[in-house]
């Protein structure tokens, strides 16, 4: 047996059929939350705001809104998908198991990765109900989804291999992921900015990928579509580097 | 022929501790082998290395021609573990967890076969319960039909009956009997010396990281085993006649019973001789009976020596 297939699919189904059982946490809580902020963002002081790159200030928050519950929820869950068998010891059978560390990351990862995409489509069908939508570059943009979903699905991985409690658990999250996604140009263009801040936020890289997104919707960006997709892919590439290291080396898993 | 060959196994421990200090030793197809030791003798470190959930320091394990490094998943799929600790998904059904090990351990699906776990462990009724919903002895059950979900031909059972209940401690057992039969190798750990003298072929006594002694039980029994004769007397004595300061002797409070102390492989056991001596003392008994000493006195006196020793 040269790839454990059997066990790679018994694990995705284990993570979605927790998903499905922890439906309202899951899917209900971020599409409510994305929703009150269109109505507030995008109905009552939308309305009031002018046209952002030429993109009425309701949809251009759109694919920002998108990001950060990408970003939110991939980091959940699959950093909880991890932590919890580690807090409770049923991850004995996972590493007692025939399953490569390669195939251990497809499992947990594309779960999460599923469950986040889906939710991203879910939040942009919501959005759709509240402000005029355009995707001019589709393919692009659900490519970006995904990749974005995986990405961060597997930071939260790192995540949740590295959390040595619940609270370093949301550490992470809440401290640097949400204060980055908000500065990130979520709600502006970073254009916007004064010249100074503007030099500044372009060492977020949250900047990069929020731009890209923006890009597949509307056909244009706070940077270059090239330059946004090279800096996904690069986190990729590490996020990915750090796992490996982490399988090889059984840090945080074996003793 | 060997199912487990363990070679210069070490394990140091980051803080320091050496939970084993070189351990040999070769399982035979099978065999239904008890590891034995007090607790922190490092019986669950050396289990937990051949499943692959700790790193061994240094060592090699050979598992059904396999090595556990090398050839991780043809090893593992030959393993099953029953780990020492409850630990199971809360929420998850009977059933879903033991489809879910099968699957894991790379297996497709089987549900006839299942549901003949199931039923050989007494959980078929409860495969639609919530794992949180059951008793401690049932979640111990879900833990070994998770464990058997992947047909393993090697068993390793942790502290199996630690917590259980009689009864099923002798499912358990019956059980193990069962799966020897089929050609399972067993491997269990305990503390419980009872566990070791009903179930095992070979005994491996495990002490401080090291095993110190491995052999079949029968002849660890013989080997070690010391033997009491006790002899009900006509007439009570008061003390003992100094005639008999050759041999070991108690006598009980009342009395009424001398208790004789001997090596049973000894060439000279001095037993005819003490017979003897007594007949010409005119110490009369009614009767006399020999008893076998058990793995537990012959455990007690090894730990007992390698504590002098060290």
């Amino acid at each position: 047996m040269t790839f454990n297939g059997y066990g790679v699919w018994a694990i995705y189904r284990f993570e979605m059929a927790r998903a499905l059982r922890t439906l309202w946490q899951s899917v209900v809580t971020p599409v409510i939350t994305t929703a009150l902020y269109f109505v507030v963002f995008g109905g009552a002081i939308g309305g009031r705001m002018q046209a952002v790159d030429g993109v009425a200030y309701g949809a251009f928050i759109v694919p920002g809104l998108i990001m950060l519950s990408l970003f939110t929820q991939s980091i959940f869950n699959a950093s909880f998908g991890i932590y919890f068998p580690k807090f409770t010891g049923t991850i004995y059978e996972i590493l007692s198991a025939p399953v490569s560390s390669l195939e251990v990351v497809i499992a947990y990862v594309g779960a999460a990765a599923t469950k986040s995409a889906v939710l991203g489509l879910i939040i942009l069908a919501t959005a759709a109900l509240f402000v005029p939508l355009q995707v001019l570059h589709p393919v692009m943009m659900l490519a970006m989804l995904v990749l974005i979903s995986v990405t961060f699905s597997l930071f939260g991985f790192i995540i949740g291999i590295w959390a040595g409690s619940f609270e370093q658990l949301n550490f992470i999250p809440m401290l640097i992921v949400t204060p980055l996604t908000f500065l990130g140009g979520s709600f502006y263009s970073i254009d916007m900015l004064p010249e100074g801040w503007r030099t500044v936020a372009l060492f977020n890289p949250v900047v990069y990928l929020i731009s890209g997104f923006r890009w597949t919707f509307y056909g244009a960006g706070d940077v270059a579509i090239g330059i946004s997709v090279a800096a996904t892919l690069g986190f990729f590439a590490l996020c990915l580097g750090v796992v490996m290291w982490m399988f090889k080396t059984g840090y945080r898993l074996k003793a | 022929m060997p199912v487990i060959e363990i070679q210069g196994l070490t394990k140091t421990y980051p803080s320091g501790l050496q939970a084993l200090k070189r351990v040999d030793l070769t399982i035979d197809r099978g065999e239904i082998f008890a590891l034995l030791g007090p607790n922190g003798a490092g019986k669950t470190t050396l289990i937990s290395i051949i499943c692959g959930i700790v790193n061994a320091s240094t060592g090699t394990v050979v598992a059904d021609g396999h090595d556990i490094r090398k050839d991780f998943r043809a090893a593992r799929m030959k393993i099953g573990l029953v780990p020492q600790e409850l630990t199971t998904d809360a929420f998850e059904t009977v059933l879903a967890t033991v489809t879910f090990s099968r699957g894991l351990f790379g297996r497709p699906g089987n549900p006839a076969l299942v549901e003949q776990i199931l039923k050989d462990l007494s959980l078929w009724d409860k495969r639609d319960a919530k794992i949180m919903t059951l008793s401690g002895g049932m979640k111990r059950r879900v833990m070994i039909a998770k464990a058997l979900s992947h047909e393993p031909d090697i068993l390793f059972l942790d502290e199996p009956t630690a917590g259980v209940d009689v009864e099923l401690r002798r499912d358990m057992w019956a059980m193990v009997r069962k799966l020897r039969e089929r050609g399972v190798t067993i491997i269990l750990t305990t503390h419980y010396i009872e566990e070791a003298e009903e179930m095992a072929d070979r005994v491996g006594v495990i002490l401080k990281g090291e095993l110190i002694l491995v052999e079949e039980k029968t002849a660890l029994m013989k080997k070690l085993g010391k033997k009491t004769l006790t002899l009900n007397l006509v007439e009570p004595l008061t003390t003992l006649p100094a005639d008999l300061a050759d041999w070991d002797l108690r006598l009980s409070p009342d009395g009424g019973e001398l208790e004789y102390s001997f090596d049973a492989n000894a060439e000279d056991t001095g037993v005819p001789a003490l017979i003897r001596r007594l007949d010409r003392l005119e110490i009369g008994f009614k009767d006399l009976n020999t008893r076998q000493s058990s793995l537990e006195d012959i455990f007690v006196s090894l730990v007992h020596r390698d504590g002098e020793a060290a």
